[in-house]
């Protein structure tokens, strides 16, 4: 079996947000990069599948040079390969163009992301890769069990869960409790080192968006703090009104 | 130029934050509003999509399963009704359709969409970003748009007629039905969360799942949907489906109550967009807050069963 995971290299989420360059710039000084959390459980549950039933696990970024310390530390975790297509990540429509290139390439059992991204939480780069391979893509996913070909799956709904069966090949957004988040061992970092790491360039340059600019929300005004619960029942009824 | 908005329905009607999209495809100004729906819901219930701006409702003869077979159904509408933009509101069902739509109608799609957009200058729309942290003015380059609206976005409209319904069967290829579904579990009759104007959340300070009861007395009196931290779900107390954060649903009521949460940044990403928030929590050094609009220093145990009083008194 192969499994490909796509993974983020996005700011810690304890991140202070901040922008440079006239507001077009993320502000990066001084942020922490992880991989991001959602991606973070698929690329645990397909561990977890390899360990099962001996898959091959690829892991893959759409991104700049500097997302390689993210992509060693899957590796780490215990992923076999990686690859990293080269360009900045420019929008869903890029990065999925990329992802659907590779995956045409070399055809995966299941392609593992997460629901969403933590930067632009669009949740749309595992649609649109299934929709371009023309496969089933199924998210938020919160538990994925093989059997055979067949994936057993359960789907988070409003207000509850949808059970569902789907034939290999298809992509999934994961989110928990999928898998417990795994943290790489000093064996993991040691062997990180010598595993491939695939350099490509991107096959296409199309993208849907462009940023024109950034914007932080305006700071919250202080707290009002009260004694008794009669005092904020007023305040929500005769000053917010949402009661 | 006419405008599709995709509708969902739960217990067979509209949902309000779907009646939302609408008001926002009438506000756009653009041409007709066609709405699509492939959920469960009668024409009678369809027809009232007019009162908040649709001309016409397209609805699937059958409920359709899979999000494959929604974004087939949609895509023969945008190219029957000529339409260059799709509208849905954001759901835990809304993402995938789009994206599988953006590619059938090389269109270039915006999520978390905050306001209407701006025209003087190409496209714009203002979208946010970093799980509600910031935001970013973004420029559609492709010639169809699919915008993925927040809730609060723009006010529901209540003055229009009523739409004509018109029911189809839409042509699904072999993909569109690969997803079986096998069984679903769903709460019925409850506030859904992320649709929810009040939202009652408890965290760990509530000591186990056994002292819900009275964050559900108090949701309750106010008809608000429950919530509650990561590790409260994580422990099984509640849900999944109730976890609010960064790693679990985004929230923006107009009124948050947080009792027993400390205020994690994290679980601060889920609900940032509320309009209002209001803090339980006996440590007034606890970091949410700073984030309050209100706050109360005490004990949830003894506060939340007068505060369920204090408002069915006033109610
Ligand atoms: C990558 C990542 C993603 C995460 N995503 C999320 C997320 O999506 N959502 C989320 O919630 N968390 C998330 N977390 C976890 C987050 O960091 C916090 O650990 C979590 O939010 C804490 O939950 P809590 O406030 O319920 O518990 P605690 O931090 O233990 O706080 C309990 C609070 O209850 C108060 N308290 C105790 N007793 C009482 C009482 N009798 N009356 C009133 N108050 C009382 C205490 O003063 C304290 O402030 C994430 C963490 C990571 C690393
Ligand atoms: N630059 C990228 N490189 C690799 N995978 C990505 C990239 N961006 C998004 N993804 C994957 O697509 C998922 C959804 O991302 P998004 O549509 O941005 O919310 C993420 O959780 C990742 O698994």
């Amino acid at each position: 079996m192969k499994i490909l995971v796509c993974i983020t290299h996005v700011p810690d989420t304890t991140s202070k947000i901040s922008f440079t360059d006239n507001d077009t710039k993320f502000d990066k000084t001084g942020v922490q990069f992880i991989i991001g959390p959602y991606d973070d459980y698929a690329l645990a549950r397909a561990m977890e599948i390899k360990e099962a039933s001996g898959a091959t696990v690829t892991v893959l970024n759409v991104g700049t040079a500097e997302t390689e310390p993210t992509i060693r530390k899957a590796l780490a975790i215990g992923a076999d390969d990686a690859i990293r297509v080269n360009a900045e990540p420019v929008d869903a429509l890029f990065v999925a163009n990329q992802i659907a290139a590779i995956a045409k390439e070399n055809n995966y059992d299941m392609i593992l992301m997460g629901r969403e991204s933590i930067d632009f939480n669009g949740g749309q780069v595992h649609a649109m890769v299934g929709e371009m391979l023309n496969i089933p893509s199924i998210s938020p996913v919160m538990q994925l069990d093989i059997e055979g070909t067949t994936a057993k799956m359960t789907k988070e709904i409003e207000g509850g869960k949808e059970y569902l069966e789907v034939d290999m090949p298809f992509v999934a957004g994961c989110q928990e409790p999928i898998a417990e988040w795994r943290i790489p061992n000093m064996r993991g970092i040691m062997t990180a080192r010598s595993k491939p790491l695939n350099v490509v360039e991107p096959v296409s340059d199309e993208s849907g968006t462009a940023v024109v600019k950034f914007e932080l929300p305006p700071p919250k005004g202080a707290v009002k703090l009260v004694d008794t619960v009669e005092e904020l029942v007023d305040l929500l009824k005769n000053e917010a009104k949402v009661i | 130029m006419s405008v599709v908005v995709y509708i969902e329905t739960s217990e067979g009607k509209i949902k309000k934050s779907s009646r939302e999209a609408i008001s926002y495809g009438a506000a756009l100004n653009s041409g007709e509003v066609v709405a699509v729906c492939t959920g469960e819901a009668t024409d009678e219930e369809l027809q009232s999509a007019g009162l908040n701006g649709a001309a016409r409702v397209m609805a699937t003869n059958e409920p359709l399963a899979t999000a494959e077979a929604a974004a087939s159904a949609l895509a023969q509408v945008v190219s029957s009704s000529g339409a260059d933009m799709v509208v849905m509101a954001k759901s835990s069902g809304s993402g995938v359709i789009a994206g599988r739509l953006a590619i059938k109608m090389d269109a270039g799609t915006v999520p978390n969409v905050v306001a209407l957009p701006d025209t003087a200058n190409g496209f714009r729309v203002r979208r946010s970003i970093f799980t509600g942290n910031a935001f970013a003015v973004v420029e559609v380059k492709k010639d169809k748009k699919v915008l993925i609206i927040n809730k609060n976005t723009v006010d529901i409209k209540q003055d229009g007629g009523q739409a004509a319904v018109e029911r189809f069967s839409p042509e699904l290829s072999e993909v569109d039905n690969k997803v079986k579904v096998t069984g679903v579990d769903q709460a019925t009759g409850k506030v859904l969360l992320p649709e929810a104007d009040i939202v009652v959340s408890g965290g760990r300070g509530l000591k186990g799942p056994e002292n819900w009861g009275m964050i559900e007395e108090l949701a309750e009196v106010l008809g608000a949907a429950t919530g509650c931290s990561k590790p409260v779900s994580d422990m099984g107390w509640r849900p999944h489906s109730e976890h609010v954060g960064q790693t679990g649903i985004k929230v923006s009521p107009t009124l948050y109550i947080a009792i027993g949460i400390s205020g994690a940044i994290q679980h601060l990403a889920g609900v940032n967009s509320s309009k209002y928030i209001v803090v339980i929590n006996k440590d007034e050094e606890a970091p949410f807050f700073k984030a309050a609009d209100y706050g109360i220093v005490g004990d949830a145990f003894e506060i939340v069963p007068k505060l369920t009083e204090a408002i069915k008194a006033v109610k």
